[in-house]
């Protein structure tokens, strides 16, 4: 029987593409059971594939000998994803926003906008490698340094 | 051998050729890769296009898909085609807006308004 008692996680999957659909298959229903609205589910749903095809492309450069580690959280108030590869790290201040300028016509570069879009806290490791996400079903208000920063 | 589901419909309608994406959520990069390969074999066929690419079968999409759509309209544009989307709903439409592809792409409501105003292909 679905609970709705708070759950802590952790999956490590090899770090290829098509591993997103064993880990979304795992968390969303449990955002389901913890009555998360459909724009949540959504929402979650499209950071995940996001953030973890970035840790595949990006953290792990396409090795599929390396692995992806997923933890999670889900409580009736909020989920919180920690998505870590095994790459050398990046700074997020590093990539170009691609709204403006000729990053309007990359084909790639929208992940972290999309993902700082979703939801409510996107911070990343100071190493880099690990980037931690909440999504509120309730929106706190949040000051900047809270949102989107370095650990 | 299993059945290869297509992944895209084609019509043909006045100065238009409308290209419906079948599934639902397009997301694996195996599925991209496959319909890059469908939908510029479309645009190949013609020497300069109308496109319409319809979404009205689209519930989720990464921003992998964006990216080929962007690859789609440079292709169609070097080829002094036209591109225009149409039927996309609210969830998706959000994610053009956040990306400000709303002011690179032109988006319609329905096939007949994207169908409106589309000069004779070649």
């Amino acid at each position: 029987m679905a609970s709705e008692a708070p759950i802590n996680c952790s999956i490590v999957v090899d770090s290829k593409s098509s591993a997103i659909v064993e880990v979304c298959k795992e968390i969303l229903p449990k955002l389901e059971e913890h009555k998360f609205d459909k724009d949540d589910i959504f929402a979650v749903h499209l950071t995940l594939e996001e953030a973890f095809l970035n840790a595949v492309k990006h953290g792990n450069k396409m090795d599929p000998t390396k692995k992806v580690k997923i933890d999670y959280s889900v409580t009736l108030e909020k989920v919180e994803i920690t998505i870590t590869d095994e790459g050398a790290g990046f700074d997020p201040e590093s990539v170009d926003d691609p709204r403006f300028g000729d990053g309007l016509y990359e084909p790639g570069g929208r992940g972290l906008l999309l993902m700082n879009s979703y939801m409510d806290i996107v911070k990343y490791s100071e190493h880099g490698n690990a980037v931690h996400m909440v999504r509120y079903k309730e929106k706190p208000h949040l000051t900047n340094d809270q949102s989107q920063t370095h650990v | 051998m299993a059945a290869i589901k297509p992944n895209i419909s084609v019509e043909y309608a006045g100065n238009a050729t409308i290209i419906g994406f079948t599934d639902e959520k397009i997301l694996e990069e195996k599925d991209i890769n496959a319909l890059q390969k469908s939908i510029m074999s479309v645009i190949e066929q013609a020497e300069r296009i109308n496109l319409i690419l319809d979404f009205g079968n689209v519930r989720f999409l990464s921003s992998a898909v964006l990216g080929l759509l962007i690859r789609i309209s440079k292709r169609i544009y070097e080829r002094n085609g036209q591109l225009k989307l149409c039927n996309i709903n609210p969830k998706i439409y959000e994610i053009f807006k956040i990306t400000r592809l709303t002011k690179t792409f032109d988006i319609y409501n329905d096939i007949e308004t994207a169908s409106e105003g589309l000069s004779q292909p070649n």
